[in-house]
């Protein structure tokens, strides 16, 4: 029923041409075939329909599809807080807890592996003891000076940033197991791996070339 | 060769131990994201050459093996990587950076008014603010818009280093003696897809003091990375 009525908008449209270029005799006789940028059809040497090619104005760019919703999956602020802390059964829901609720959620059991991961835990380098240190911590965000020097740790600045040199598992290492002039458990406090196996460069973007 | 000796670690680990052997920094660092295409390898945020300027990068999909094809690696479109900067100490991003793949590039966003403070987010086309092409190994691409923001997507060489092995060995029980002098770098001949954004600091306005409770008088953003994915 509706190829019948398709055939006969066909019909119709086609006749009422005929009629049109039949009844016109002043024309060159090749209105059929005249190729306009305003026909509502690809023709000619036209890349899309009524634009490109010679005679028409340039295709628009195809418009990308930004749409939809998206839900988090990971999050991370300083380097391998939730590998280092985060409890079996409780790494994904740190994931997606957003940092203002991350204290809240975390802390104890942060303190509490802390507390497994080195018993003999009394204060830090930084002066922290346990309950400090894991409250800093779990609130999963990396400081960064809005001036001047930004490192994990160089010798004198403290968490005010972190570069690609930077050796940040000391850094985490000695924390956590160096008590509080870091020389305590010598053999737990540094990894012996200093540096990365590439070189970086000073200019954007900075990381290495892949392998 | 690097290659090599790392399969030959895992083999000589076991599985078991496969799990905690693969998961440092924050590669792997949670059974849900393990192996995805929305699992954050690092993050880093640090003045750029030009001092006005801050860089953020981000790291995903790390392990990615050495000499592979990086054609192989391949950025998810599926998948939005935002980058949250906090101005007061609420640990509520104030500005944030979206980006994500279309094509054979990668698009920037930075809304002007942050509504999107939560686990879930959408994309103002009209927020873009940049567009860079994915670089390969051989075609590196860089852009930059007319507010002096740089961007970058593509594989790179994975800039941690550990030793992740012996830290293993160590939390198995296996290593009284604690690390090795020197160690080994598990991480070396590894790549990662990094996103790097520079972004002139005038741009993020600046912070209040207060973050940290060992240097209060320091103006310090709160800056974090996170993956969504599309519904």
């Amino acid at each position: 029923m509706k190829t019948y009525k398709y055939i006969t908008i066909i019909v119709v449209i086609f006749t009422s041409l005929l009629f049109v270029q039949c009844s016109d005799d002043d024309d060159n006789g090749n209105v059929l075939g005249e190729v306009t940028c305003d026909d509502g059809i690809k023709n000619g040497d036209e890349t899309g329909i009524d634009c490109g090619g010679s005679a028409c104005e340039p295709c628009a760019v195809e418009a990308l599809d930004f749409s939809g919703n998206f839900q988090q999956e990971d999050q991370m602020g300083r380097p391998g807080i939730n590998t280092v802390f985060g409890t079996t059964g409780m790494k994904d829901a740190f994931n997606v807890t957003i940092p203002s609720e991350m204290g809240a959620a975390f802390q104890s059991s942060f303190e509490s592996n802390l507390m497994a991961l080195n018993p003999d835990y009394t204060t830090n380098l930084l002066g922290l003891d346990a309950t400090v240190f894991t409250t800093v911590l779990a609130s999963d965000a990396l400081w960064v000076a809005e001036t001047g020097v930004t490192t994990y740790y160089n010798g004198t600045e403290v968490l005010t940033g972190r570069n690609l040199t930077d050796d940040v598992i000391d850094v985490s290492l000695i924390l956590i197991f160096g008590g509080p002039d870091g020389s305590e458990k010598p053999t737990l406090t540094s990894d012996f791996v200093s540096s990365n196996d590439a070189t970086f460069s000073t200019s954007f973007p900075y990381v290495a070339s892949p392998f | 060769m690097k290659k090599t000796k790392f399969l030959a670690a895992i083999g000589g680990l076991g599985l078991a131990a496969l799990s905690v052997f693969l998961i440092a920094a924050d590669h792997i660092d949670a059974p849900a994201v393990a192996g995805t295409s929305t699992d954050i390898t690092d993050f880093y945020a640090f003045q750029g050459e030009n001092p006005d300027n801050l860089v953020f990068v981000a790291n995903v999909q790390g392990l990615l093996a050495p000499g592979q094809p990086t054609e192989q690696a391949i950025f998810d479109e599926n998948v939005l990587v935002e980058f949250n900067i906090d101005k007061t100490n609420d640990l509520v991003e104030d500005e944030l950076i979206q980006a994500i793949k279309r094509n054979d590039s990668m698009y920037f966003f930075m809304p002007t008014t942050n509504s999107q403070t939560g686990l879930t987010s959408t994309i103002n086309a009209a927020t873009q603010i940049g567009v860079v092409k994915i670089s390969t190994t051989t075609d590196v691409q860089t852009s930059t818009n007319d507010d002096g923001f740089k961007f970058f997507a593509g594989p790179r060489e994975d800039p941690f280093f550990f030793d992740f092995v012996q830290y293993g060995e160590i939390l198995a029980g296996n290593a009284p003696g604690g690390f090795n002098n020197p160690g080994s770098d598990t991480f070396a001949g590894t790549n990662v897809l990094s996103i790097v954004v520079e972004v002139p600091k005038s741009k993020l306005g600046s912070p209040t003091p207060g973050a940290n409770p060992l240097n209060p008088s320091a103006r310090l953003y709160n800056a974090w990375v996170e993956a969504k994915r599309k519904q």
